[in-house]
């Protein structure tokens, strides 16, 4: 593990057609993390991950990836469902094959390592008997799970999945999220952009509240108050409870869209 | 029967029309696959049309119709693609401006062309149609060296080209250069377009690009397994369509098309009695 890996993103700000879509955004998040961004539609989560894995053109302020500069593949994105051509006939191996695919030359071929690390890696999410499946065969929690092992035969030591949970039922998102601490706990920074607020407590390390711009970061407990919580989703967000019963912060939340 | 067969071989002309049918048949449905699981066949059918501007300029000079339709299909290729990222409108509306605008410029300067050389007349049925039984020793080189030129471009970036149209976002996370790629796409598709033109026709080189790699799609689970399936079936398409045009006087290109077509209802009847996927 190298310790020097880790996120550091300072005074990041982007402008989309005009207006500011993310603005004095600062965290870092070292090694060993899983963290939940969490914000309303339209916040910038995805415009803050697109930032942070460099597809995205930054207005001002720096995004720093420490340990994986010019490292090939250092940095791995579980797209949204939206952003995949399930038109393109691939199976299960296929996809986690193309993590493969940054580490092989303009000449070189797929090769027994490649093969071997790509049967490691299903076997680690537990879709080695599903390898024949074409993608779009697969359910939703089915998928992410392909494409987290794709991100692991791609080596990175950081993983970022865009609206993980939308089209995942309760039980699969327990194992996507069981898999991403396996690789929390080899030292691997995991960013999990999602809408579901349930058990944010349990799931994540940390949060990251956005809203254009960050609410608030730090462990669930800390960070996710009802002010927060305002801020983010304005009235419409309802604070159903919130005790102290046993000295601890609990916080049910309402959400008309759920 | 056999006579049917190898009979007409005895004839060089022949042997020349088998050679640039087994290339276009086996080349054009593989770099299909590629385009159709993008979305991109109506992109095929612009490429083609637009060409008629290179080979009409070349009838006008009176130079060989590759020197200027290899570099100008390269061009307007990378020209709608450079006007599907930057101009704001949609891919199908630049697509279908060059696409008339070409098209239209071509039939000009090959009518223009007509007054201006009379004793030449442009053989502008043979170019709409293809015309197989005609090809010189020289098309034969030119799609010799064009078939290499190609293959050597889908081995080198058959990842590239795979990543890219699975998981565009992906790719460009883990530095693929997307629009480089693309580009590339549309150069080795002006370059197949080139060496299908004598055998379908500017009307009909879409057929052999789209319907064996749509065939394909449906027969075959994998990519790889589309590409090659893909293949076989393009090239029985123009050799069939071959022997239908020297037997039955047909035009080459409506021929292999159609040859095409019939298997691809075969591959639809096939697909419905034993579906690939599961979802369908």
């Amino acid at each position: 593990m190298d310790n020097e890996q880790g996120i550091t993103v300072t005074d990041l700000v982007v402008k989309r057609d005009g207006y500011r879509a993310l603005y004095n955004v600062n965290f870092h998040i070292g090694p060993g993390n899983l963290v939940g961004v969490v914000g309303p539609n339209g916040a910038g989560k995805s415009t803050m991950f697109d930032a942070v894995a460099g597809i995205l053109p930054i207005t001002r302020g720096q995004v720093e990836l420490h340990g994986i500069k010019g490292k090939k593949g250092g940095l791995a994105y579980v797209p949204q469902r939206d952003n995949i051509n399930l038109r393109f006939p691939a199976t299960v191996y296929d996809v986690v094959m193309m993590g493969r695919y940054c580490h092989l030359g303009l000449f070189q071929r797929i090769g027994r390592k490649d093969r071997e690390i790509v049967k490691t890696c299903l076997d680690r999410v537990g879709l080695w008997d599903r390898r024949d499946a074409l993608i779009e065969e697969n359910s939703g929690g089915q998928r992410q799970r392909v494409f987290i092992a794709r991100a692991l035969a791609q080596e990175a030591s950081i993983i970022m999945l865009d609206e993980a949970f939308s089209g995942v039922d309760v039980g699969a998102q327990e194992g996507i999220i069981e898999v991403l601490q396996t690789l929390r706990d080899e030292g691997k920074v995991v960013m999990l952009a999602t809408h579901d607020l349930t058990n944010l407590a349990e799931r994540f390390d940390q949060i990251i509240c956005i809203n254009r711009h960050i609410c608030a970061y730090g462990p669930p407990k800390e960070a996710f108050t009802p002010e927060v919580l305002e801020e983010l989703y304005g009235s419409h967000g309802l604070v159903l409870a919130h005790t102290h019963a046993d000295g601890e912060t609990h916080i049910e939340t309402h959400m008309p869209n759920d | 029967m056999i006579d049917y067969i190898i009979g007409p071989f005895q004839y060089s002309f022949m042997q020349r029309a088998l050679i640039v049918s087994v290339l276009v048949g086996f080349l054009l449905p593989m770099v299909g696959a590629y385009i159709i699981t993008r979305g991109r066949a109506f992109m095929t059918d612009a490429l083609a049309h637009s060409l008629v501007v290179p080979v009409a300029v070349a009838f006008l000079l009176g130079l060989t119709t590759y020197l200027i339709a290899v570099p100008g299909g390269v061009a307007i290729a990378l020209l709608m693609g450079y006007l599907g990222r930057h101009t704001g409108i949609s891919d199908d509306t630049s697509i279908g401006v060059v696409f008339a605008g070409m098209f239209a410029l071509g039939l000009i300067i090959l009518s223009v062309s007509a007054d201006i050389t009379p004793g030449r007349v442009p053989p502008i049925e043979d170019l709409l149609l293809g015309q197989i039984l005609s090809v010189t020793r020289m098309d034969v080189i030119v799609s010799l060296i064009l078939t290499v030129g190609v293959a050597v471009g889908i081995y080198l970036f058959h990842r590239h080209l795979v990543f890219t149209t699975f998981d565009p976002v992906g790719a460009r996370v883990v530095g693929f250069k997307t629009s480089v790629v693309e580009y590339l796409l549309l150069a080795l598709l002006a370059l197949v377009i080139v060496i299908g033109l004598s055998a379908a026709g500017i009307v009909l080189v879409m057929a052999m690009l789209v319907i064996p790699s749509a065939s394909a799609y449906l027969l075959a689970r994998r990519f790889t397994g589309m590409i090659l399936i893909g293949a076989a079936i393009g090239v029985v398409s123009a050799v069939t369509g071959l022997y239908l045009s020297y037997h039955a006087d047909w035009p080459s290109g409506p021929a292999m098309a159609l040859v095409a077509t019939v298997i691809f209802g075969a591959a639809t009847l096939h697909k419905r009695t034993f579906p690939v996927r599961s979802d369908e």
